[in-house]
């Protein structure tokens, strides 16, 4: 069993190991946002953030993370709450499919915690290992200096400047209510949550 | 009495120092040559200006030339050494800003005796202390490359140099202990090949700049020609017949390393390697073979240092390995693009951990748009400890040596280097 | 090719509520795999879609409680297009935007529509949704009209209600009855007046948008079954590699490892955890011995072998009008390597076999062809094979969702009542996705002395760009099956749409013009479509070519387009295009800065597009950076504006990686370019500093679609700014650094 803290939450999880971080993210505490892309390294789609830096969970084993804060997009707020990072892409309507987009978020979040004024070439840099193939880098960039602006003004709501340490207790979702044991809980059928669509 | 005694010798000293000082700047005092009307380019024969281009890649001119994200040749670029900051000159053939007004004498000048146009001595991070071997034909070929190029008006920035450092007159000092001007003389107990080989390498291709030691002044220790040097925070390795690569270097090897930038047997080129061997895809290939014939001659059969006894119980260092490493180093995937098994890389033999980190830490990332092998930077994956566990895991499994010292200084050296 | 087929749904799957309707829809007889361009039976024609499933109620649904429901045959790739259908049945049924949804590509709940391709989804989907919205709402209103003893003249629909004299007022819950709307749509519709629009035509934002920034649910590959196994399938290593031997024996002790599977030259491997199916993968792999043997060309040789394959020629094109006698004549030759889809996310699909019914999600762009394939692959009833569209990464045309849906069904199959996810793997993504066929294009013009082109001839050379499922055979699953099933033999589109000839028509005026399209039979390489079809290599070599004209009649390029140009709407393009870049305001060329211009209309039916660029190109090193680009689009009816400025940005910055950097490359055994490093494609480095979209905005004209026009003109404004920079033409893509350095030299 090996402990991880995860957007402030800790979770006892009985994967092997040598297990990449991205998989015990998404299959046993259910968590989305982390991408499978290439599982190499080389897209950016997987990455989250350890202690704050930005890290490609496909090529992080587990057994590396005890003790260490990880977040990811969940924690920088949910649905009914986004966080100033996620307002400002959706805001910007920073997508088009959508998949590499949490990747750039964290990314960008990390750039924005240590260098609030980032200018557009340090973001530019920050974003380089992270690919795109719709095309939505314009957007992205835009939902980025965005962000900053949310971050830093007097109209941010108290909180709403992430750190990691303040992630935490921000999930609602039934997602991460995988409490002891980490592997995938029962849940309904896709098909069956799928027949009301939700849009 | 001892204060009559003190107040001549100090008296004494200071004439002497007086004296000293008089003649270094009669001696280092050069003179100006004249502005010349930028030459047309249709004055250049189209042929010498090829030769030119292939010289400035074995040269990799560009490299120091080039400002990150600056036009190239266009200066600007900082160089970091133990005195100070310098910057790289606008080499563009701009008429205010760059060398547009230089004759061929004033640039052969600079190239072989480290004085620029006005008279003022150059600093040595330009390595005028090879490319001091430069013969007519090369050097005339150089020029019509350089002048032919498209020119760019930017101010190189001030060095930031310490006093008295600044004075560029004490760099003449300098040059009388250790520059010793070319041009090349062959030796005849080699063949032609070797001596085009010395020429380019120890010439133009100035690769004891980064391969050979330097003494405190920052001179290359001649003595210790190819014994290993040290670049941009990474260790460039010794190759002369000190080399602890695993697999031994022949000059078909170099030559594929040189214009490829990999060889199965000895990996990627890496840290400040890597554009060097970009650059020299666009050298004469002949040029690439001859470098390659003189380096093999010179490594010979090195004697690797003696292997280490049975490796200590690592288990944390072989479960990092087999978790994060194995997958792509003990893989099928052939190079470039695959990781080489560690047995093979001299990141693990060599005399320093200083490159096996960087590369753990920054990975490999290849210029835009390039294939080339992409490894993730575990920068922020692993923590110092774990690192450390996974370098003596690493030198110890592969490397097959005695066990690095300082690994942890070197840790955070490295470190405090790599940002996130 | 597919045959007749016919649906009837199950009732019971639908039914929701008293007062809902039923849906049943059937389709016509004869129907064809290409949305839009197929037969229809004879029964007046209906818009869009709605001739091949003219029920009402097979598109819209009114429940018992108010809450609407819009079904669609298309699925969203991540073109917006959910929430633009969303739109068109808002505004048409006065519903607020909120109180709709929408149902995507179902085998078992939505119209047959073909697949999401083509540009046709708002064209096709939503001239039928749009339509029968209005018809819906004039069915309710009448209904009202009924039941108030009032004039329907009197009665105006409101926010989901009618509204009526003396504030009567009936909410559609209350109008809607069994089988109101199970009648057949009418010819003509009372469209809303565009001027009156509140969601139309406007930018709403996105609804799929805040899930995926806040870890929702969103694509196939968040799917959670309960008792979910995951599968990875070890596939050949080269096209024609025949599996010799597999000893799976200690595969099948490994940790979690359920099933090994085998069946000719398919393997899989089932695992209860992710991870361990990846490392018994891996293992599979290493066990497995293969016999390869050489089947592809010579690839620095690519553009020979295609000139010298076997072609099947068709004169698309020839007219002869008398025009003025040439004084210059020029030609030249184009060219495009195979391109790659390259999503970001790799192929993934899931699939489960219970009851005998074989259900699976998957990110197809075709359920209904898919689901046929599968069927016949699995010799199962078409009825029991039920295919969910659940949106993927980014779809560009045909990639591995297809197959991935195949191998997920056929693994399923093994394992029954197991709902098993089945995952590729980056380096399998990139080595069997169809790929945009490799092409040639060879032109040759003459100029009168008045600088106007008075005669054309083009050739363009392709293999087929459409190799979907329809039959099991082009299934990669069925393929490799020990008795497996043949590839279906390639055909080459029909004009006016086209494959490899899409827009090898030039739309200029040209009295003499001869066009020849070159059909390929033979392909070593699996191709199939990629965003834009043909038109991307027409239009590039047509757009390069026209600059090369322009420059040889002493003309300025947008000039030289318009003096060719007869569509107003084309030409009102060309002028907003070049106005929004500043075009007439650009310098003279210096320090390695070019302009650039380019138009098409795609397919020279749908959307008209034009692109303006401006590059520096860095003589030391080719490398070429684009500053800035500015295009202007017409799509007909707009829907969404963002959603427009969207597609357009993203088809230019994907356009600049397609001709920047691309090339699959492969030696005579294997595809080589397996993942990111060795298929390298634009990064933040080289996006350009701005990218503005004009948008033409036509109320009340047809959809035209957005997806697929701006590849073309932006790849030839890239050309013709790269050729204005350097003064050299570079007529090969990519135009990477290697290739400009060169053709500048020294």
């Amino acid at each position: 069993m090996i402990e991880l803290k995860v957007n402030g939450r800790s979770y006892e999880v009985s994967a092997d190991p040598d297990t990449p971080l991205l998989y015990v993210l998404r299959d046993d505490l259910q968590l989305n946002a982390a991408k499978f892309g290439c599982g190499l390294g080389q897209c950016g789609a997987c990455t989250v953030l350890v202690d704050g830096a930005p890290t490609l969970s496909c090529v992080t084993p587990i057994m590396l993370l005890e003790g260490r804060q990880i977040t990811t997009v969940e924690g920088l707020g949910s649905r009914e709450d986004p966080g100033p990072l996620q307002r400002a892409f959706i805001e910007e309507q920073a997508a088009q499919c959508g998949y590499c987009i949490p990747g750039m978020m964290m990314r960008a979040q990390a750039l924005l915690q240590r260098n609030p004024r980032a200018t557009d070439a340090e973001i530019r840099a920050q974003l380089e290992p992270n690919l795109c193939r719709c095309g939505t880098h314009m957007r992205i960039l835009r939902a980025i200096r965005r962000a900053a602006t949310l971050m830093a003004g007097p109209a941010s709501p108290p909180g709403s400047a992430v750190t990691p340490a303040a992630a935490g207790p921000q999930l609602d979702t039934p997602d991460t209510e995988t409490g002891a044991q980490g592997d995938a809980r029962s849940r309904p059928a896709y098909s069956e949550r799928r027949e009301r669509p939700e849009r | 009495m001892k204060t009559f005694v003190t107040r001549r010798v100090v008296i004494r000293l200071l004439w002497v120092l007086g004296f000293g000082v008089a003649g270094l700047v009669v001696y280092a005092w050069r003179s100006a040559l004249p502005p010349a009307d930028p030459p047309s380019a249709d004055s250049f024969n189209a042929d010498t200006i090829r030769r030119g281009a292939q010289l400035a890649a074995l040269g990799d001119c560009a490299s120091c030339h080039t400002a990150p994200d600056g036009e190239t040749f266009a200066g600007g670029r900082p160089l970091a050494t133990p005195f100070g900051t310098i910057y790289s000159t606008n080499i563009t053939p701009d008429l205010t800003t760059g060398i547009g007004r230089w004759s061929l004498a004033a640039f052969e000048r600079a190239m072989r005796e480290g004085v620029d146009r006005q008279g003022a001595h150059l600093y040595p991070a330009f390595p005028y202390d090879h490319f001091t071997l430069l013969d007519d034909a090369d050097g005339a070929a150089l020029y019509a490359f350089i002048m032919t190029r498209q020119p760019v008006h930017a101010q190189t920035p001030d060095n930031h140099l310490p006093f008295p450092l600044n004075m560029r007159f004490l760099v003449a000092g300098w040059k009388l202990l250790f520059f010793h001007e070319g041009p090349y003389q062959p030796d005849a107990t080699h063949n032609l090949e070797w001596n085009r080989g010395a020429y380019l390498a120890n010439g133009i291709g100035h690769c004891g700049a980064c391969h050979t030691p330097r003494n405190s002044f920052g001179a290359e220790i001649r003595t210790r020609q190819f014994a290993g040097g040290e670049a941009e925070g990474w260790h460039a390795y010794a190759i002369n017949s000190d080399s602890q690569s695993h697999a031994a270097w022949n000059a078909e090897a170099l030559h594929a390393f040189l214009s490829r930038g990999w060889h199965e047997q000895h990996g990627d080129a890496h840290g400040p390697m890597a554009p060097v061997s970009q650059s020299l895809a666009a050298a004469a290939d002949s040029d690439v073979q001859a470098i390659a014939t003189y380096v093999a001659a010179e490594m010979g059969n090195p004697k690797h240092d003696k292997p280490a006894a049975d490796p200590p119980n690592n288990d944390t260092g072989a479960a990092i390995y087999t978790a994060a490493c194995a997958n792509c180093h003990d893989g099928t995937r052939p190079l470039p693009f695959g990781g080489i098994k560690l047995t093979l890389s001299t990141a693990a033999t060599g005399e320093t951990p200083t490159n096996l980190i960087n590369v753990i830490l920054i990975g490999l990332h290849p210029p835009e748009g390039t294939a080339g092998a992409i490894m993730p930077g575990f920068a922020s994956t692993l923590t110092d400890g774990q690192l450390e566990s996974l370098l003596s895991y690493i030198r110890a499994n592969f490397g097959a040596r005695p066990p690095w010292t300082g690994v942890e200084s070197s840790v955070r050296e490295a470190r405090s280097r790599v940002s996130d | 090719m597919s045959t007749n087929v016919s649906h009837k749904i199950s009732r019971r799957a639908v039914l929701r509520g008293t007062g809902a309707l039923v849906l049943s829809f059937s389709l016509s007889p004869g129907a064809w795999p290409y949305a839009g361009s197929g037969p229809q039976s004879a029964r007046p024609k209906l818009p869009g879609n709605l001739g091949r499933n003219p029920l009402l109620d097979a598109w819209i649904r009114v429940d018992a409680d108010g809450h609407v429901t819009a079904f669609t045959g298309k699925a969203e790739l991540g073109q917006g297009i959910k929430t633009a259908l969303l739109q068109v049945v808002a505004e048409e049924l006065e519903v607020p935007f909120e109180q709709v949804s929408l149902v995507t590509a179902d085998t078992s709940r939505t119209a047959d529509e073909g697949y999401t391709a083509g540009s046709h989804s708002v064209q096709d989907s939503g001239t039928a949704l749009r339509t029968a919205a209005a018809q819906v709402r004039e069915i309710l209103i009448a209904e009202a009209a009924r039941r108030l003893r009032a004039p329907a003249d009197q009665l105006r629909a409101v926010a989901g209600a009618v509204l009526g004299p003396n504030e009567a007022r009936i909410t559609y819950a209350e109008l809607v009855s069994a089988n109101l709307l199970h009648v057949e749509a009418q010819p003509t519709t009372k469209l809303k007046d565009p001027t009156l629009f509140k969601v139309m035509d406007r930018p709403v934002q996105r609804i799929d948008i805040p899930a995926k920034v806040t870890g929702g649910e969103a694509y196939v590959q968040d799917m959670r079954l309960p008792g979910m196994l995951h599968a990875r399938v070890v596939r050949p290593p080269s096209y024609r590699a025949k599996l010799l031997q597999v000893d799976v024996g200690n595969i099948e002790k490994m940790t979690g490892v359920v099933q090994v599977l085998r069946d000719g030259n398919f393997l899989a491997v089932v695992a209860y955890r992710e991870f361990q199916a990846v490392k018994a993968m891996r293992a599979l792999s290493l066990a497995a011995r293969w016999e390869e043997s050489e089947s592809l060309p010579k690839q620095a040789q690519l553009s020979e072998t295609l000139l010298g394959m076997p072609a099947q020629d068709q004169v698309i094109l020839d007219k002869h009008d008398v025009a003025g006698g040439p004084s210059k004549t020029l030609e030249a030759t184009y060219t495009r390597p195979y391109l790659s889809h390259g999503s970001v996310g790799p192929s993934c699909a899931v699939a489960h076999l219970t009851d005998g019914v074989m259900t699976i999600w998957t990110h197809t762009q075709g359920v209904y062809p898919d689901r046929q394939a599968i069927a016949e692959m699995l010799r199962m009833p078409l009825d029991r094979v039920h295919c969910i569209h659940v949106e993927g990464s980014g779809c560009y045309g045909h990639n591995g969702a297809d197959d991935a849906a195949a191998d997920a069904a056929l693994i399923a199959n093994a394992l029954p009542d197991r709902p098993v996810r089945l995952q590729w793997m980056r380096e399998q993504e990139h080595s069997w996705e169809p790929f945009g066929p490799a092409m040639v294009a060879k032109v040759r013009a003459s100029l009168d002395s008045a600088g106007r082109i008075v005669d054309w001839d083009y050739g363009v050379w392709s293999n087929t760009h459409a190799t979907r499922p329809g039959p099991a055979g082009a299934l990669l699953a069925a393929q490799h099956l020990e008795h497996p099933f043949a590839p279906p033999e390639p055909k080459p589109l029909p004009q006016p749409e086209g494959g490899g000839d899409r827009n090898s028509i030039p739309l200029y005026t040209l009295p003499s013009a001869k066009v020849t399209h070159h059909f390929l039979h033979d392909m070593p390489v699996r191709v199939s479509a990629l965003r834009s079809l043909g038109a991307h290599l027409n239009v590039f070599a047509i757009e390069s070519f026209m600059d090369e004209l322009a420059l040889a009649a002493g003309s300025d390029p947008v000039a030289f387009r318009l003096a060719h140009l007869d569509d107003p709407r084309a030409r009102d393009v060309v002028t907003a295009a070049a106005d929004e870049f500043r075009w007439a305001a650009r310098p003279t060329p210096a320090g390695g800065h070019g302009y650039g211009f380019a138009f098409a209309r795609y397919k020279n039916l749908a959307a008209y597009c034009a692109v303006a660029m401006q590059v520096r190109v860095d003589r030391e090193t080719g490398r070429t950076r684009v500053l800035r680009a500015a295009a202007a689009i017409d799509t007909g009816q707009v829907i969404n504006p963002d959603g427009v400025r969207n597609q357009m940005e993203g088809a230019i910055i994907q356009s600049l990686s397609w001709c920047l950097f691309e090339s699959v490359s492969f030696d005579a055994t294997r595809i080589t370019s397996v993942d990111w490093a060795t298929y390298p494609i634009l990064r933040f480095s080289s996006v350009p500093e701005s990218i503005t979209v004009r948008i033409i905005d036509r109320p009340g004209t047809p959809f035209l679609g957005c997806a697929e026009a701006g590849q073309g003109p932006a790849s030839a404004a890239l050309a013709n700014a790269v050729a204005n920079a350097t003064g050299k033409r570079v007529r090969d893509l990519p135009l990477n650094p290697a290739r400009v350095k060169a053709t500048i030299g020294v």
